[in-house]
């Protein structure tokens, strides 16, 4: 390893606690992103996955019911050292997240160019109305926005779905985050606008080397844009490995199943698959790339 | 049962509401049993105990004609909750009803539905009670039906917004889909699914219908002596401040226990009726 | 995959158009469409959001009228207002498994409500029906006393089906009947509506915006975009050969994650 990881899970617990007692949700996650990689964590509906990303943010830490234990490191350091107002100041400046649904996440009581201002604040507390503009005109055209004056001046809900996610991709690109958590982007909106807005987030990251964490169900929507992927299942890290070698010779039999069970656009029928099969369980599956 | 216990267990307060709860009603079901001077509750004169301090003797205290103010409180606890019981069997209903047709008929039926409520509803509370109790007797029945002309418009409004939401919920489009009737969607459907909110409410309204039938007999308007009444018990007591405070004090306590009460058991209730 | 042509037409949309007001104008959700759906077969009907699938799936299903135009139901218009036979041989099954089941009844009244409404079966033998349909698929019959909380979106999407199947259904509109569903889930699920269509006649409408599950489910697909049929064609002519370039443009945005999935995404992405 060259420099410190961008993130550094080791046996990540999670556990609520509710009225039918202690329910353990991660059973001991390990994941590292090194700067600039691009990492995906794909797993169905209850698998850990988003609370994982909410765990990274520093929220989950304040939920009541919940306790985490184990090691977050974010450029080496230790989030649980932070205290909660530390853990918040990261939040928009040094991580940003991009949500599922861009519409509902973007307030619709300001105009688009006093959130991009808001944002601005964390990082430049004292950054004047049209600095802020302008650093927001630069962003917005690099997610292919050309008329970013009407924009700036739009409300959330004057504007396409496909607009506002790119919006938010540039909010939370504009204060040059380190690590970019981005939970199932764009499942909200169309394929062909989804297909669109991943590849310039693909290509915005890439040019400013940001690390980013991907969420997603969906194995083909990853395919593209992660160097690396963790498969994830019921709390376990069940595979993980180069985006390639999971492809091309996927070893765990969650994997396979979650592989074959995908439709092929070129036809063959509807595959025939097990919802759950005690193969799941087994122990994870590497592709000898790291220790 | 264990999910009750537990949100139960992890919310002290709500412990206190259901002990002080428990207690207004143990004190109304067996007034006859606990009151120290159970004859107290009517037209006794006893002017050789009149305006004594709490004692060994009288607890509370006694009130201007020497009647046992602890006697007295625990029967008007009775006469409160009767009362709150009446108006709150009547009012809901006719606000659910309201609630129903309206939301989910909508167009010209929700206009002209929710129109009336919304009269209902412009004029203060106490307003309203007091233009009815102006016109009529000032006798317990009266009260009641003052008090449940000024509360089912709040029902009709809550359960209208219910149903506004549930009306495009996918349960109801399938019901519609199979052809199941206005009827079977409204009561069979969508009330369910307002009866924790109005539950809810009801609990909360407990206290607060203690609380203005007070206000009436405070203003002189509602239960009429010598029937017990904490807002009457006040509002007599007060003429007699600061020397004798008890008057006052422990009817408007009793009030206090009764509203507080009411209103924490109301919170959990929601809690433990809202699904997870 | 039809190996012959079904003959029969069942449901026959004529230059249907339907227009909604929004503020002060008025928008065309659904632009003079026609189409014929034949007996057995399943017509997948493609399109993004505002395509106007869901508003002709609405007139379909008599939930709002169409502005112009009628829908002819086994050689007869639908009416606005629907009888009785209409709502049980047209059924639904709808995207979000989580709102089609009220969370304050029981699965078995919810599958009840089909039977009572429809007659269907006298009161004793009810209950008996409610488990023979939740066996069929491919459920244990005790959830019937169970409420939905606590159920899984492919076993609440399951029930739903049940429903569907409970009014004797000839014709079921699937709104996006696997999009809320994980991936494993979603397989089990079509492949139980693939079969039921076969065991039970059935003809589908299918209503998606995924055309890797149209591939592989659907005998016919129609493409909408802004209110209007694109292109109508059978499954595999269709993906092999589009011919608009909307139709292209949808393929190719398909995430994919087979090497013959990526050489025929690619193919036809030059042609855009």
């Amino acid at each position: 390893m060259t420099s410190t990881l961008t993130l550094d899970i080791k046996d990540l617990r999670l556990s609520f606690r509710n009225w039918a007692g202690k329910t353990e949700v991660l059973h001991g996650i390990d994941l590292t992103i090194a700067p600039g990689e691009r990492v995906a964590l794909v797993g169905e509906s209850g698998s850990g996955k988003s609370v994982t990303s909410r765990i990274v943010l520093g929220t989950m830490q304040d939920v009541r019911n919940a306790s985490v234990s184990g090691q977050v490191a974010f450029e080496g350091t230790e989030l649980s050292t932070l205290k909660p107002a530390e853990r918040r100041a990261l939040r928009g400046r040094d991580m940003s997240m991009i949500f599922q649904d861009p519409t509902s996440a973007l307030n619709p009581v300001f105009k688009i160019g006093e959130l991009f201002q808001e944002v601005l604040k964390r990082r430049h507390p004292n950054i004047s109305r049209d600095a802020a503009r302008q650093k927001a005109s630069v962003i917005l055209q690099d997610v292919s926005i050309d008329d970013a004056d009407r924009v700036l001046n739009s409300y959330s809900f004057q504007l396409s779905g496909g607009m506002n996610q790119r919006v938010m991709i540039a909010m939370a690109l504009i204060n040059e985050p380190r690590l970019l958590l981005a939970d199932e982007p764009g499942t909200a909106l169309d394929v062909t606008v989804q297909a669109q807005t991943l590849a310039l987030m693909r290509d915005l990251v890439d040019q400013k080397g940001t690390s980013v964490l991907f969420i997603s169900h969906n194995l083909g929507v990853v395919r593209e844009f992660a160097d690396r992927i963790y498969v994830i299942y019921r709390g376990n890290i069940v595979e993980r490995g180069p985006t390639a070698a999971i492809f091309d010779a996927p070893k765990h039999p969650y994997t396979r199943a979650l592989l074959s069970a995908m439709p092929r656009l070129t036809g063959g029928g509807i595959p025939e698959i097990e919802e759950r099969a005690p193969s799941f369980d087994d122990p994870m599956a590497t592709h000898g790339e790291d220790a | 049962m264990r999910r009750t216990t537990y949100i139960l267990l992890s919310n002290p307060l709500s412990v206190l509401g259901l002990l002080l709860v428990g207690f207004v009603f143990f004190c109304a079901s067996f007034a006859d049993f606990i009151a120290p001077y159970p004859d107290h509750a009517g037209a006794v004169i006893n002017f050789a105990f009149a305006n004594r301090p709490p004692s060994p003797e009288y607890l509370l205290g006694t009130d201007v004609v020497g009647r046992d103010l602890l006697s007295r409180i625990i029967y008007a606890y009775r006469i409160a909750l009767g009362m709150a019981l009446v108006v709150l069997l009547i009012a809901p209903p006719i606000g659910i009803a309201f609630g129903l047709i309206a939301g989910y008929i909508g167009g010209w039926t929700d206009f002209v539905l929710m129109r009336i409520t919304d009269i209902f509803l412009s004029i203060p509370p106490l307003v309203l009670a007091l233009a009815i109790m102006g016109v009529m007797e000032p006798t317990l029945i009266n009260a009641m039906l003052a008090v449940t002309a000024m509360w089912w418009p709040w029902y009709a409004r809550l359960v209208y917004n219910i149903t506004r939401g549930e009306k495009v919920e996918g349960y109801v489009l399938a019901a519609e889909v199979i052809g199941a009737s206005k009827t079977h969607i409204m009561f069979r459907e969508i009330l369910p699914n307002c009866v924790p909110a109005v539950v809810t409410k009801m609990t909360l309204d407990f206290g607060y219908v203690i609380l203005i039938a007070s206000s009436l007999s405070f203003l002189g308007l509602g239960v009429q002596a010598p029937t017990p009444d904490l807002g009457s018990m006040v509002s007599e007591g007060t003429r007699y401040l600061p020397d004798s405070w008890w008057m006052t004090v422990f009817p408007g306590l009793a009030i206090v226990i009764a509203v507080f009460g009411f209103n924490l058991v109301g919170d959990v209730l929601r809690d433990v009726l809202e699904p997870d | 995959m039809p190996d012959t042509m079904p003959a029969a037409q069942i449901l026959s949309v004529r230059s249907v158009s339907k227009e909604f007001r929004v503020g002060a104008s008025w928008v065309k959700a659904v632009d003079d469409v026609s189409l014929d759906v034949f007996e057995g077969e399943c017509l997948a009907i493609v399109g993004e959001s505002g395509s106007g699938k869901s508003t002709l799936a609405n007139m379909i299903l008599g939930i709002h009228p169409p502005t112009s135009g009628e829908i002819v139901y086994k050689g007869a218009a639908l009416p606005a207002k629907r009888t009785k036979t209409h709502r049980s041989q047209i059924q639904l099954v709808q995207q979000n498994p989580l709102s089609a089941l009220n969370p304050r009844r029981s699965i078995g009244a919810s599958l009840r409500l089909a039977l009572d409404v429809h007659n269907h079966g006298t009161r004793s033998e009810r209950p008996a029906m409610v488990s023979a349909l939740l066996e069929e698929v491919g459920l244990d019959p005790d959830i019937a006393l169970r409420a939905p909380s606590g159920l899984s979106g492919g076993q609440r999407q399951r029930i739903a089906i049940a429903r569907a199947l409970a009014c004797q259904s000839h014709m079921v509109v699937l709104d996006e009947p696997t999009s809320a569903l994980d991936v494993l889930v979603q397989a089990r699920v079509l492949r139980l509506l693939d079969d039921l269509r076969k065991n039970r006649d059935l003809t589908y409408i299918f209503i998606t915006h995924d055309l890797s599950v149209v591939r592989n489910i659907a005998d016919r697909v129609a493409v909408f975009r802004k209110g209007r049929l694109v292109e109508l064609a059978e499954t595999a002519a269709l993906f092999s050969a589009p011919k608009s370039t909307y139709t292209r443009s949808l393929i190719s945005a398909v995430p994919v994650v087979s090497a013959p999935e990526i050489a025929l995404r690619d193919g036809l992405a030059q042609g855009v």
